[in-house]
């Protein structure tokens, strides 16, 4: 499973489309990888997300022990650079609506 | 390399890293390799006309098939093989991109014959990603997983590759420690 989501307001949020219609956010997901660092996770999701040290290190701690993180939401758009700016960064980031 | 150290504030804030001939030329070497393999990707690229008569460049639409290159640039969708097939059209050329700039900056700073490699904060966060990216190369090489048991393996060969994996997770971890400080 993945883990919750940072804050629970984002969960449940509903992102307006071009037309009008209301369609369910994406979600930016981190996946495990056993080469990179806990260290660079941490400060990745530090520097790309402004998410303060003890936010980032429990996401990071998730990806680690759960497997995979929810790391950022929201519309497509701006999850799809999300999951680009993580890869840009070396960590295995997909997404998922 | 004995680690980084910061020095100057604010503007002037620099990240220094000492680095002998021959680690200089390690790194270099393997910088090289990973860009090089990076560039190869970029000139696969299939001709696409209707790319060359609008200007938006458009990428491969299948993950590499080298398992290096695609632990690099893995797919944005693990389930909707269309959507990641469109994805990285539209999106693995800008990765490219990035990932060759940040190799380049390596290249840039870390001098050839070795001496100090003196970085601002945005050379270190090239830094960062090159590094990382050499370390997934030399990872899926060597069958890097999450419980590698810490004692040398007998081969030679791959007890030198280890001891090299192993130095630059020394290198990018000690990095990001002076690096994070800055934050």
């Amino acid at each position: 499973m993945a883990a919750p989501l940072p804050s629970p307001t984002h969960e449940t949020e509903q992102i307006a489309g071009a037309s009008g219609s209301v369609e369910k956010p994406w979600q930016t997901i981190v996946w495990n990888d056993p080469v990179n660092l806990m260290s660079y996770v941490t400060y990745v999701f530090r520097k790309l997300f402004g998410y303060d040290q003890d936010k980032a290190t429990k996401l990071m701690l998730d990806v680690h022990h759960k497997g995979r993180a929810t790391v950022s939401s929201g519309s497509r758009d701006k999850v799809e650079g999300d999951v680009a700016k993580l890869q840009a960064a070396g960590l295995w980031a997909t997404m998922r609506q | 390399m004995n680690g980084w150290r910061r020095t100057g504030r604010g503007t002037k804030l620099r990240l220094v890293g000492i680095f002998d001939q021959q680690e200089a030329v390690l790194l270099r070497g393997l910088i090289g390799q990973v860009r090089t393999m990076l560039t190869e990707r970029v000139a696969d690229v299939p001709a696409d006309e209707l790319a060359e008569l609008t200007g938006i460049r458009s990428g491969h639409t299948r993950p590499p098939e080298d398992p290096v290159l695609a632990r690099l640039l893995p797919d944005f969708h693990r389930d909707d093989a269309e959507l990641a097939a469109m994805l990285r059209a539209a999106r693995e050329p800008e990765l490219l991109d990035a990932k060759t700039e940040a190799a380049d900056v390596v290249l840039a700073t870390c001098p050839p014959e070795g001496g100090r490699a003196e970085l601002t904060v945005a050379q270190a966060d090239s830094w960062l990603s090159a590094l990382n990216d050499v370390r997934l190369a030399l990872g899926t090489t060597l069958g890097v997983t999450e419980d590698m048991p810490d004692e040398t393996p007998e081969d030679e060969t791959l007890a030198a590759h280890l001891s090299v994996y192993h130095w630059l997770t020394f290198v990018q971890d000690a990095l990001v420690q002076t690096r994070a400080t800055a934050l």
